[in-house]
């Protein structure tokens, strides 16, 4: 073997290692997962899609879209998605309450077949309309106010 | 502050593919290091190239197609890095074989592959077995005290084996087994397990003192528990390594769980006194602390040499390396073993070990990653802790051998010769990769309502 092949064999290897070091490297930027939080607080309309999460019937009396009119989050707004919305403290759900009355997993609203449900999961504190505790899903229309804790959720179209 | 936030998952890609073609490159790296030794050693290319690197890569390509089958989410650089570490494991010592004029067939290398095969068809077995790590934590208290008996295993009169001045093996037959290394992971499912449970009541109990909330008298318990077990094992099996790795563990699991600084000042404060304590009690630890100030003083060459002559072999290496097989890493005893690092660094050279190092920093930083993003919190201490001792590991091993800690008798993990620690290095790694998949696979729907578990009548 000549001098010239050692020194590539040698140098190579250095280089080879590092090459995967840095591929390595590469691999781990793009590999990011997780979940995105998106704070709404400040730019409301940025990031309200229209379309798809829009209830497919336009009757004035079925909800599109939540309007938090008390509590800490007051002013926010959320659309009503087919597949629910699930409100808690647990940062997995949609509408996420730092409020210390909330369940982690405290209720849902749902579609049903003719309109939209509200459900409570259990709670601790429990879910309100007026003063009706939500247990099973009950429906809801457009004005209807449910109240968690310290929170005032409006239903609106 | 108080915001309306909404949550989007973030699916990442399964990454099979990639991980597929990372291996591919590892294997290109051991095998490039292999022909370097080869030619150092016969100038030439070696015959069994092919075979002997088929072996290593069936190994891998089985671990691949098993993750592929049942861990598909699983992290894309966990295998790889391993495969990687542990084949270049076995070619420094393939090279220190040549040197000892051991044959391929006969020496430390094949039994290294054997112990690899072993150690991969145990973590199959784990991943293919064990579908969820939530499993694991049934058997919390069964793990504690399966840990903490093998640990005492080496003290028994008729198993127990003393070696270099340690008393942590045990000698069945031929084989002797060094039954710390598995203990490290029954005692991290064992932590795991535990602080989940007693976090709360760790982490809210207790006076505010220098801005700082101490724990509660009855708090400190499981600490002191924890504490008195590694002394013993430092006093009895005289196992300074060990002793550090399982304090360290559930030091910095106890600090995960309840983000208490104090815990880690209390931990460290023990620590402190324990060694100051056996320090003065027992001669061992005081020539290990004289090596480690001063190992090239006349009695610090005359108790223990190889400390000086492995930094000697680390300075010859100098940035560069003196190309794998062309250095004289024989000259430190133990050279495949404790001191393979400094074999590694002679011939790799700084450039060559600081790739190391980089290796085993993003496979650790793969395992936190994957506690971050695991929703559950048994595997979130679980995966912290298996990533914790891989660099606690690492720390105690690589500080020991250039001099920033005195020299304990830990293996540098995938790499340094031994059967028993590559064997729980792959349960380990398997363990990752089942709670690395948990957490990276993408959830079914955030708003489907969890089935309803009907109501269960306890009977006493």
């Amino acid at each position: 073997m000549s001098e010239l092949t050692v020194t590539v064999l040698r140098f190579g290897l250095l280089l080879l290692l590092w090459a995967f070091v840095l591929s390595l490297a590469g691999v781990l930027r793009s590999d990011l997962y997780g979940t995105r939080v998106i704070n709404r607080q400040g730019a409301p309309a940025r990031s309200r899609r229209p379309g798809r999460d829009q209830a497919p019937r336009r009757n004035p009396r079925v909800p599109t879209h939540l309007a938090i009119t008390s509590g800490p989050l007051t002013g926010t707004k959320l659309s009503l998605r087919d597949k629910g919305v699930l409100i808690g403290r647990n940062p997995e759900s949609s509408l996420v309450l730092d409020d210390d009355f909330a369940s982690g997993r405290h209720a849902r609203i749902i579609r049903g077949e003719d309109g939209w449900y509200v459900e409570d999961l259990g709670s601790t504190n429990g879910t309100f309309i007026g003063d009706y505790r939500v247990g099973e899903a009950v429906p809801v229309e457009t004005g209807t106010t449910i109240r968690i804790g310290k929170t005032l959720i409006e239903l609106r179209s | 502050m108080r915001s309306l936030r909404t949550i989007t998952t973030i699916a990442p890609k399964r990454g099979r593919n990639v991980e597929l073609v990372l291996i591919a490159l590892a294997l290109a790296v051991v095998v490039l290091a292999y022909v370097n030794v080869e030619v150092a050693a016969n100038e030439t290319v070696p015959a069994g190239l092919l075979g002997h690197a088929g072996i290593l890569a069936a190994i891998a390509l089985v671990v691949h197609l098993v993750l592929r089958w049942r861990a598909s989410y699983a992290d894309p650089l966990i295998l790889p890095i391993v495969t990687l570490l542990n084949g270049l494991g076995v070619v420094m010592i393939h090279r220190l074989d040549i040197a000892a004029g051991r044959d391929f067939g006969d020496g430390l290398a094949f039994k290294q592959l054997q112990w690899t095969a072993l150690g991969v068809i145990i973590a199959m077995v784990v991943l293919v077995m064990l579908r969820d790590h939530r499993v694991l934590r049934r058997y919390t208290y069964t793990a504690g005290l399966l840990g903490i008996v093998l640990l005492l295993l080496p003290l028994l009169p008729l198993i127990g084996h003393d070696a270099y001045g340690a008393r942590i093996w045990i000698k069945l037959g031929p084989f002797t087994f060094q039954p710390a290394e598995v203990a490290k992971l029954a005692l991290a499912v064992f932590f795991a397990g535990y602080l989940v449970q007693t976090r709360d009541v760790l982490a809210l109990a207790g006076r505010k003192v220098l801005g700082m909330t101490l724990p509660r008298g009855k708090d400190l318990g499981p600490l002191l528990v924890a504490w008195g077990i590694s002394i013993l094992v430092l006093v009895f099996e005289t196992d300074l390594g060990t002793s550090l790795l399982l304090f360290g563990l559930f030091v910095s699991m106890l600090y995960v769980a309840t983000e208490r600084v104090s815990w880690i000042i209390i931990g460290l404060t023990l620590a402190a006194a324990g060694a100051f304590v056996a320090y003065q009690l027992f001669s061992h630890l005081q020539t290990r602390v004289l090596c480690w100030l001063d190992p090239f003083s006349p009695e610090g060459v005359e108790q223990c040499g190889q400390l000086g002559s492995g930094l000697m072999g680390l300075a010859a290496g100098g940035l560069l390396g003196t190309g794998l097989g062309r250095g004289r890493p024989w000259l430190t005893p133990l050279p495949e073993t404790d001191f393979i690092f400094n074999s590694l660094g002679e011939e790799l050279g700084l450039v060559g070990i600081m790739a190391i190092l980089a290796l085993y920093a993003i496979l650790v930083e793969r395992g936190l990653r994957s506690a971050i993003g695991l929703r559950d919190g048994f595997g979130k201490l679980l995966a912290t802790g298996l990533a914790f001792t891989v660099a606690l590991q690492v720390f105690v091993v690589v500080g020991g051998v250039t001099r920033v800690i005195p020299l304990t008798g830990l293996t540098l993990p995938f790499v340094a010769y031994g059967g028993s620690s590559l064997l729980a290095n792959w349960t380990l790694v398997a363990l990752l990769l089942r709670m690395s998949d948990h957490a990276r696979r993408p959830e079914a729907e955030p708003d489907t309502p969890v089935p309803e578990a009907p109501t269960e009548v306890v009977r006493r």
